[in-house]
């Protein structure tokens, strides 16, 4: 009995240690978030959106961070988006029983989690260097090669889930591999394929490190991606690092926006793929 | 599909005549984006190979052993950045590795269904706030608190223990090394929770029924039917969550305090490779000062990829092994 009793106790310990442990890691997420609320939130207004970064001391807003975030991004998704399904798409329907498969898998399982200031280094050597000049392109070509192994694992796993007596049926009716693959496969992966970009889009768009050496930053509005250009992230960056309180809390201003909009996307990525799972 | 199968392909019905050529094509664009990921990585080593190689040649293999950096006389070395990633890191997993086995625990073990998928979408939240914002919130909200409350306690604790006196002395910056461990730790927390629910959910109900079925309680069911189980699983994400730590930059940044020095003193500021990079690199003039911060680069992305490797293939062995078993 005095065996049983310490057993109990031991397990009474171990299971309240463990949920120590999940209030403290769900402490830690609204910490976070109660202190961007918090420090954001004052900042909030239709100035964020309509006016320049200021200079030291002065009033201001994000508008040219923003949309400098907002083009990069969407190059880098236009640029990313359809390597990373080829790839996929060659992964999952024409080399799913090759070498090739196993090698690309893992290489680019390992791309996935790579550093990313290192992705910001190689394309620095790259397009900066030989140009001579930063630029918002190299910035997007940084952010797209991120996207890329993200597109391709969730593109990957998504037509892998496509039942093969679809394609089969679709083979026997006479249609080409191709036709399989573009007008059967990807139209049943779909919405998987789209929470993998939405996913990817996530990713980049709080992405600091490979902005600093490609897109650096940029003072003013500039829709010339060819010119250095300014980033949500990288506005922070200098903000939050400098003395002065306006900077400051204009810096909190963009880290709850970009917060949000990951929220959202992520948000959006589960929406759709609990609607998919429960279809 | 069995594409290997020798069966005579069916002739294509006369509207899908166009797509003859339009196959061939669609197979050797997959097949190029596929080889181009490939390309890819090998061209990342070689870039920075290429960038690092006037600072190894001006260096030799001392710059892996070399602590001093001056950029004034074009003198550098890698140990303090070297040492800063290797330690903050460690501290990361030292807290993480615990409080995220204990959370994948309590999720697959102790928790009711019910409230599983929301505690897991709340700490998955954790993964997907930008390292940034973890940055400006390890400055601006963590580092005061430690400046003030838990750094002067842990000073005033350890003060007459001999070894950690050492370990834990010198004035209370708020940012430094224990910090970005710190942060770090928050920051991969997600990720060995994740990974660790789904190797310990590859446990097979019947072993566990086999187990409570015989009177063990919860945590003896958990430490010698799943943990066994799962134990290279569990490596496996050890190492990943590693791999993301090593890599980290804005967090540690922000918080590492940017000194090029080593320290016995955890709470003294550091620096790590990632944070170095960050910071000096558009301010590198000269190509030596250029090249060893690409020389730190090249070094961050070989021990990165070892230990991601090992993950991946630690990860790839467990699923096999489970895959093998009824």
């Amino acid at each position: 009995m005095k065996r049983y009793r310490a057993r109990r106790r031991r397990n009474a310990v171990a299971v309240s240690v463990c949920a120590g442990a999940t209030l403290l890691g769900l402490g830690w997420v609204i910490l976070i978030l109660l202190a961007l609320l918090r420090e954001g939130r004052s900042g909030m207004s239709l100035a964020v959106f309509t006016e320049m970064t200021p200079p030291p001391g002065a009033a201001g807003g994000l508008l040219n961070a923003i949309v400098g975030s907002l083009m990069m991004t969407a190059l880098a998704v236009a640029l990313g988006t359809p390597l990373g399904i080829a790839a996929a798409t060659y992964l999952a329907e024409y080399g799913r029983h090759g070498r090739l498969r196993h090698v690309v898998r893992f290489f680019n399982d390992i791309l996935l989690s790579a550093p990313s200031i290192v992705i910001g280094l190689f394309i620095y050597e790259i397009l900066v260097a030989p140009l001579g000049h930063f630029s918002g392109y190299a910035g997007a070509c940084a952010l797209a090669l991120i996207v890329v192994p993200v597109v391709v694992r969730t593109t990957e796993d998504m037509l892998l889930l496509v039942p093969d007596p679809l394609r089969e049926a679709a083979a026997a009716l006479g249609l080409p591999r191709a036709a399989v693959i573009t007008r059967i496969a990807y139209r049943a992966a779909g919405t998987g394929m789209l929470t993998g970009v939405l996913l990817a889009i996530a990713r980049i768009s709080g992405e600091t490190a490979p902005l600093l050496f490609t897109a650096l930053n940029n003072q003013f509005i500039s829709v010339d991606m060819g010119s250095p250009m300014a980033s949500l992230p990288a506005v922070i960056f200098q903000f939050a690092l400098s003395p002065y309180k306006e900077w400051q809390a204009l810096a909190w201003t963009g880290a709850l926006i970009i917060t949000l909009a990951v929220l959202a996307l992520n948000v959006t990525t589960r929406t759709i793929a609990s609607a998919r799972s429960r279809k | 599909m069995a594409s290997s199968l020798p069966v005579a392909r069916p002739a294509l019905g006369p509207a899908f005549r166009h797509w003859r050529a339009f196959d061939c094509g669609f197979r050797l664009v997959t097949l190029t984006a596929t080889v181009a990921v490939l390309v890819l990585l090998v061209g990342i080593m070689i870039a920075l190979i290429k960038g690092a190689a006037p600072a190894f040649a001006a260096f030799g293999p001392h710059f892996l052993v070399d602590s001093s950096w001056n950029p004034v006389i074009e003198k550098f070395g890698a140990l303090a950045p070297i040492y800063g990633t290797a330690v903050t890191s460690f501290i990361a997993m030292l807290i993480a590795a615990p409080l995220g086995l204990g959370i994948a625990m309590f999720l697959t073990e102790i928790c009711p269904t019910r409230l599983r998928r929301p505690i897991s979408i709340a700490i998955e939240l954790l993964a997907g706030i930008p390292s940034i914002i973890y940055g400006m919130w390890g400055l601006f909200v963590l580092a005061p608190v430690l400046q003030n409350t838990v750094q002067p306690v842990l000073i005033g604790l350890f003060a007459r223990v001999p070894g950690l006196s050492a370990l834990l002395a010198g004035p209370p910056y708020g940012i430094g090394v224990l910090t970005a461990g710190l942060i770090l730790a928050i920051m991969v927390l997600p990720l060995i929770t994740s990974v660790a629910c789904d190797v310990f959910a590859t446990a097979p109900a019947v072993l566990k029924e086999a187990a409570y079925g015989v009177g063990a309680t919860t945590w003896e069911v958990f430490r010698h039917v799943v943990l066994p189980y799962a134990r290279v699983g569990v490596i496996g994400a050890m190492m990943l969550a590693t791999g993301r730590a090593l890599g980290e930059t804005m967090a540690v940044t922000f918080v590492v305090g940017n000194a090029h020095r080593i320290s016995g003193s955890l709470l003294a500021p550091g620096t790590t490779i990632s944070a170095t990079i960050a910071n000096e690199f558009t301010e590198a003039v000269g190509e030596r000062y250029g090249a060893a911060l690409m020389a730190l680069a090249l070094i961050l992305f070989a021990i990165t990829f070892v230990v991601l490797a090992a993950a991946r293939l630690l990860l790839l062995h467990a699923g096999q092994q489970t895959g093998q078993r009824p």
